[in-house]
């Protein structure tokens, strides 16, 4: 057997010695990494929480939740949300005129009756259309859906929530088609040859069998277009007008709850009941986009078990 | 000496039990390191025993090829002895495997010194991305090796080791997946001989290689015995016949009970005369 | 039917179309060498542009330097390290999560714990942080997809070289997914570039007469300013909003798409 020499052997310990501790150290920094999001989407809620306390208990939630006007400067202060959320809802809702049927209807053309040079020139375009900022989309709002929603309804302004909500939809697209895209694509083959095979037409294969297969997928990447159409603050705050009253139709000024945060904190007093006010407000929107992202992933995950191979 | 202590554990009452402590006394097993000994090893992933019973010998400097029908374990029992299935997760192994008499399931051992002793080569050749002479040198690094010179000299001989230093000591900066899958594989081998290996685990390291790659591999492993102790796994039975000194079988018989080792001994002996009818019919099968 | 989403897709490369065509014909001409590299004028209305991409430039480096760190190493924790258990699920689930939160509501966050509790003011180094929670889930994601590209088998092989955990995940792994880590940092960062509402309360400054000299200066920046532009500040003249967008598109979507082009080329290339 050979004989190691005791320095060698020595040296080799020490090596081990820190070739272990480096790899504690690491570990241990990966794995508080690995934590952060969940410390940060904590420290989210329970900072929006302790920042809306004040609020919540000078005022009361179910009293801001309920109240029908908002008039944050006025004697007596009216701190209501309906009119926001109203707002938000209709602006939403205009979004999702516009992006469901064309994103479904677009990420369906895409994966099934597209050629694969085809796939890659769209790929670029989604993440073009994904990669220009919120604020350039308000900016062009601003500038072309503002006047033409002006002249084409024969209204006196055109900053109303028919206009945020055509920006808005437009904005989400990219969300929906490269969700319910890839839906679409996870859809095994085999499922596709087997309706063929039974005589199906491809039409018929599409809506018979490749949609409903795909559809928690297609289903979660409407829930995402939606929360992003919810949360999304720029375009809005540009296009809406920011009247803060309760609308009666989608061509009327609205005042969403996310313009509302950009638009008054600027103005506020920090620490004040205005300033708590608005962090009630981002509680709000807070706990509507979580509850719908959590939606989408419950489904997407289950849709990944469906189809682990 | 050490080593004996290790084979008395082995229960005798078993044909291979027997072969084990008979082989070993012949042989000397001890005399030299790199030498296994497996006694009552067992193998689970989860609750599923894969493996169970298996008392083998391995000497040192000698080829031992395992054999046997796919799923038998052949390449659950190679991980054992260099603990990579401790990186798999949820698996137990059960019984004793010694090296050169010193258990390597030890709680003092640390797998990452064992693996320094016991290289691998794996079925799909997986040269890094980088260069071949970074390829090469990656163990000795990880060793704490840093002088130029010396780093040369280990990687002009890994590579005449394993037969391709000359195709490419003209190329060593070259990126690695720019050689032929055989060349590749042949870089896999150098660089698990670059640490100095006592034993080369080599896991049908020619499987995915043309005719001529697989004959330079198996020239390659003859040379090599004389310095390392090799276990290999492969389903051809002509090269199992062609290059190693012991043959192993496993068998596992039904996927209600683990895989056992069914006879091990002298190749020539396994191939001509088998104690064992299965070991025949599996062995006829394969030459078939 | 084919005609029927076929128009749906010709809605969206329209859309497509119209707003790169749109930016390009009217921001042009605006462009020259002075917009560039010379200060705002007359409130805004005339001058150049230069603070303001100076002060997006600092703000995104700042976020870099502060969220590829985290979520590099959170990306390896989920792709190397994660056991399967409760604790990686609500790992994924928070980041999921993250990814959805409002802009503004990191904004909010922002200046409750940045700007105001750690008091670290309205400044660009309470803007970077707020940046890099809101990137952290796409820096983090694309990681551990790029991670998960790398062939198990180069894994296998380092360790059964003799090299820790750490060893071959930082001489092997990583090496072997840096064009996609690279890549999918670049495209989160240039996503952060074009954030407003969260820069809106934490820092961003409507006019600064100089340019930022700490991290605890406040500084313009390219997105607000266009909002600036385009709303608060009446009769600018079109060149110079335009020439504006015009800027912060070009710079946003030419450095995702060359990113996410030469990532495809990587994939491509490097066949496992
Ligand atoms: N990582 C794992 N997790 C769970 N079970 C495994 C794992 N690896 C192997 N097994 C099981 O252990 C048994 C033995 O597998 P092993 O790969 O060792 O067989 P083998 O003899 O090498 O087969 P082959 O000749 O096909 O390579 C098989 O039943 C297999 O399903
Ligand atoms: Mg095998």
């Amino acid at each position: 057997m050979a004989v190691t020499p005791t320095h060698k052997a020595g040296r080799r310990l020490g090596r081990a010695t820190r070739r272990r501790a480096v790899e504690a150290v690491v570990r241990t920094l990966i794995y508080a990494a690995g934590l952060l999001s969940i410390v940060i989407l904590a420290a989210i809620a329970i900072f929006l929480v302790v920042e809306a306390r004040q609020s919540i208990g000078e005022i009361g939630l179910d009293k801001m939740l309920s109240g029908t006007q908002w008039f944050p400067t006025g004697t007596p202060k009216l701190f209501g949300f309906l009119p926001l959320i109203v707002g938000t809802l209709a602006v939403t809702g205009v979004a999702v005129v516009v992006f469901v049927p064309i994103g479904i209807g677009a990420s369906v053309f895409i994966s099934e009756f597209s050629a694969g040079w085809f796939k890659e020139g769209m790929k670029s375009v989604i993440e073009f259309m994904a990669a220009v900022p919120s604020v350039v989309y308000g900016f062009l709002g601003v500038a072309v859906v503002i006047p033409w929603v002006k002249a084409t309804f024969s209204l006196t302004s055109g900053m109303t929530a028919l206009t945020g909500g055509l920006v808005l939809g437009i904005m989400s697209l990219p969300t929906v088609i490269s969700i319910s895209e890839d839906a679409l694509h996870a859809v095994p083959d085999a499922l596709r040859q087997g309706s063929l095979a039974l005589g199906n037409t491809r039409w018929q294969t599409v809506y018979k069998v490749v949609v409903p297969s795909a559809s928690s997928g297609i289903f979660a990447g409407v829930m995402l277009g939606l929360g992003r159409a919810i949360g999304e603050t720029m375009a809005v705050l540009m296009l809406t007008g920011n009247a803060a009253v309760m609308p009666t139709s989608v061509f009327e000024s609205v005042r969403t709850m996310t313009g509302t945060i950009a638009a008054e904190m600027g103005e506020v007093v920090y620490g004040g009941q205005h300033y708590s006010v608005l962090f009630s407000v981002g509680l709000v929107l807070f706990a509507i986009t979580f509850l719908i992202n959590l939606a989408a992933d419950l489904v997407l995950e289950r849709q990944r078990k469906r189809w682990r191979r | 000496m050490v080593m004996s202590a290790a084979f008395e554990e082995i229960a005798m009452d078993t044909p291979a039990g027997a072969e084990v402590q008979s082989r070993a006394r012949t042989i000397g097993a001890d005399a030299v390191s790199g030498s296994f000994a497996l006694s009552d090893v067992s193998v689970a992933y989860g609750n599923e025993t894969v493996l169970a019973g298996v008392n083998m010998l391995v000497p040192s400097r000698s080829v031992t090829a395992l054999i046997g029908p796919s799923g038998c374990g052949k390449s659950t029992l190679l991980r054992c002895l260099n603990r990579m299935n401790d990186e798999i997760g949820r698996v137990r192994v059960g019984g004793t495997i010694t090296l050169d008499g010193q258990d390597i399931y030890e709680k003092t051992l640390d797998p990452v010194d064992l693996r320094m002793r016991v290289g691998q080569v794996f079925q799909r050749p997986n040269p890094f991305p980088m260069s071949l002479y970074d390829n090469v040198a990656f163990g000795p690094r990880t060793q704490g090796i840093r002088k130029r010179g010396e780093l040369d000299a280990i990687v002009e001989e890994a590579l005449t080791d394993a037969a391709l230093w000359g195709e490419v000591k003209k190329h060593l900066k070259k990126h690695a997946f720019e050689l032929s899958g055989g060349q590749q594989q042949r870089l896999c081998i150098a660089r698990a001989l670059a640490t100095k290996p006592e034993v080369l685990l080599m896991d049908e390291p020619a499987s995915a290689l043309d005719p001529i790659s697989t004959q330079q591999i198996e020239d390659t492993i003859a040379e090599l015995k004389d310095m390392v102790t090799i276990v290999i796994v492969t389903h051809n039975m002509q090269q199992a016949a062609r290059i190693s000194d012991q043959t192993a079988f496993m068998l596992r018989e039904s996927m209600d009970e683990p895989a056992h080792l069914v006879e091990m001994g002298e190749t020539k002996r396994m191939f001509t005369n088998p104690d064992d009818k299965r070991t025949e019919s599996y062995i006829t099968g394969r030459f078939g | 039917m084919k005609v029927v989403t076929g128009a749906c897709v010709a809605l969206v490369i329209g859309a497509a179309i119209f707003i790169l065509g749109k930016i390009v014909i009217s921001g042009l001409p605006g462009i020259s060498l002075e917009f560039l590299f010379s200060k705002p004028g007359m409130g805004m209305r005339a001058g150049g542009i230069f603070p303001i991409i100076v002060g997006t430039l600092m703000l995104v480096t700042l976020t870099a330097v502060l969220v590829l760190p985290l979520g590099i190493m959170a990306g390896i924790y989920l792709a190397e390290y994660a056991p399967k258990n409760l604790v990686t699920r609500l790992v994924r689930l928070s980041i999921a999560n993250m990814a959805g939160v409002p802009s503004i509501v990191y904004g909010l966050f922002g200046l409750a714990v940045f700007v105001l509790l750690m008091q670290f003011g309205k400044s660009l180094l309470a803007s970077a942080l707020t940046l890099t929670c809101l990137t952290l889930p796409v820096i983090i994601t694309s990681t551990e997809e790029a991670l998960r590209q790398v062939p198990s088998d180069l894994r296998q092989a380092a360790l059964a070289l003799g090299a820790t955990r750490w060893r071959s995940i930082h001489k092997v792994v990583l090496p072997a997914a840096a064009p996609g880590i690279v890549t999918g940092s670049i495209l989160g960062l240039s996503r952060a570039a074009g954030e407003t509402a969260p820069i809106l309360v934490t820092g961003a400054a409507f006019f600064l007469p100089k340019l930022p000299d700490s991290v605890s200066s406040q500084y313009m920046s390219l997105p607000y300013h266009l909002y600036v532009l385009a709303t608060q500040v009446p009769n600018v003249p079109p060149e110079v909003t335009w020439g504006t967008a015009f800027v912060l598109v070009a710079g946003v979507s030419t450095v995702s798409m060359i990113a996410g082009a030469w990532r495809s080329v990587q994939r491509r290339k490097v066949k496992w």
